[in-house]
């Protein structure tokens, strides 16, 4: 093991900010931000209760321009794919099955569901956790062999 | 009134949401990769961008619902469902192995469209593909699970 690029304050306060966002939608509106949930309610529409989703997805992408615009030089100024594209859609369509599948992700789950102390939640984040790092093992130490 | 505040709540969210997942640098899928790498190059930052979150919203969030009722609904909609299921682990499981694959789940993977860029946007369809292909299955498997239920009942009858 070699550690790199440890970066512990960003990520911490980064993790604060996305703290502060969950705490507050659920203060104000008693929701829960779970990105995949929230997104889910717009490709598969629940009546009545999309205006809010559609509005709180647009925010995402407008704090990324922000964050580009503000901190030019700074962080992350530009993306590169860590696959190609067949693994991207193959990537992309999994994580779309499983998190509807597994109501929720990263976020639902991850943050808002264990400060809740959900067994549910807690379950399906070590699964997903064991899942991504042994996916990781086997692509980089097993069939490329880096 | 109410609607436009509703409104405005969920864009200030999102954007504090985006930020902080910017700022955490999450956005970049390299670096959740190496996070998911212990026995290669580990970067343990995003062990942190989870503490961070975790932290505010574990000591925020029982002093939130004692509140009984959310600023601006009637109440709060949060899972009731608790118990474990075959469905949890299921779906974790193939979350995860799209999350090794790419570095992305959901939140960075929508900021990131921010950048404008074929990958991202390439990713985000199969995504959108995948969850509405996800949603209409379990629709009508319910929707199955339902008639297979009605028709027993009816032989019963």
């Amino acid at each position: 093991m070699e550690i790199i690029n440890f970066t512990p304050l960003s990520a911490t306060l980064g993790g604060a900010l996305i703290g502060l966002s969950a705490a507050f939608l659920l203060l104000v509106k008693g929701r829960v931000a779970g990105i995949s949930g929230i997104f889910g309610g717009i490709v598969y529409p629940e009546k009545g209760d999309v205006s809010w989703r559609v509005v709180f997805i647009a925010g995402l992408i407008i704090g990324g321009f922000l964050y580009q615009w503000l901190g030019t030089g700074v962080g992350v100024d530009h993306i590169e794919a860590v696959t190609g594209t067949p693994w991207l859609i193959a990537a992309g369509l999994l994580v779309g099955v499983g998190t509807t599948i597994g109501t929720g992700c990263t976020s639902g789950h991850g943050i808002c569901g264990l400060a809740r102390r959900s067994p549910r939640s807690l379950v399906a984040t070590i699964t997903f956790m064991a899942t991504a790092f042994v996916t990781v093992y086997i692509v980089r130490h097993l069939v490329t062999g880096a | 009134m109410i609607h436009a505040k509703n409104l405005a709540a969920a864009l200030f969210a999102g954007i504090l949401f985006g930020l902080g997942l910017s700022v955490a640098q999450m956005i970049d899928p390299a670096k959740v990769v190496n996070f998911l790498d212990i026995f290669g190059t580990w970067d343990p930052s995003l062990a942190f961008v989870m503490g961070g979150g975790l932290l505010v919203n574990a000591i925020a969030t029982p002093l939130i619902m004692k509140r009984g009722s959310p600023v601006l609904a009637e109440f709060f909609r949060v899972p009731a469902k608790n118990q474990v299921d075959r469905r949890i682990v299921i779906g974790g499981v193939l979350f995860g192995a799209g999350w090794g694959i790419a570095g992305y789940c959901p939140g960075p993977m929508i900021t990131s469209l921010s950048f404008i860029d074929g990958n991202i946007l390439t990713i985000f369809l199969a995504y959108v593909v995948g969850t509405l292909g996800a949603k209409f299955g379990i629709a009508k498997y319910e929707d199955f699970k339902h008639q297979k239920h009605l028709a027993n009942e009816a032989c019963v009858g």
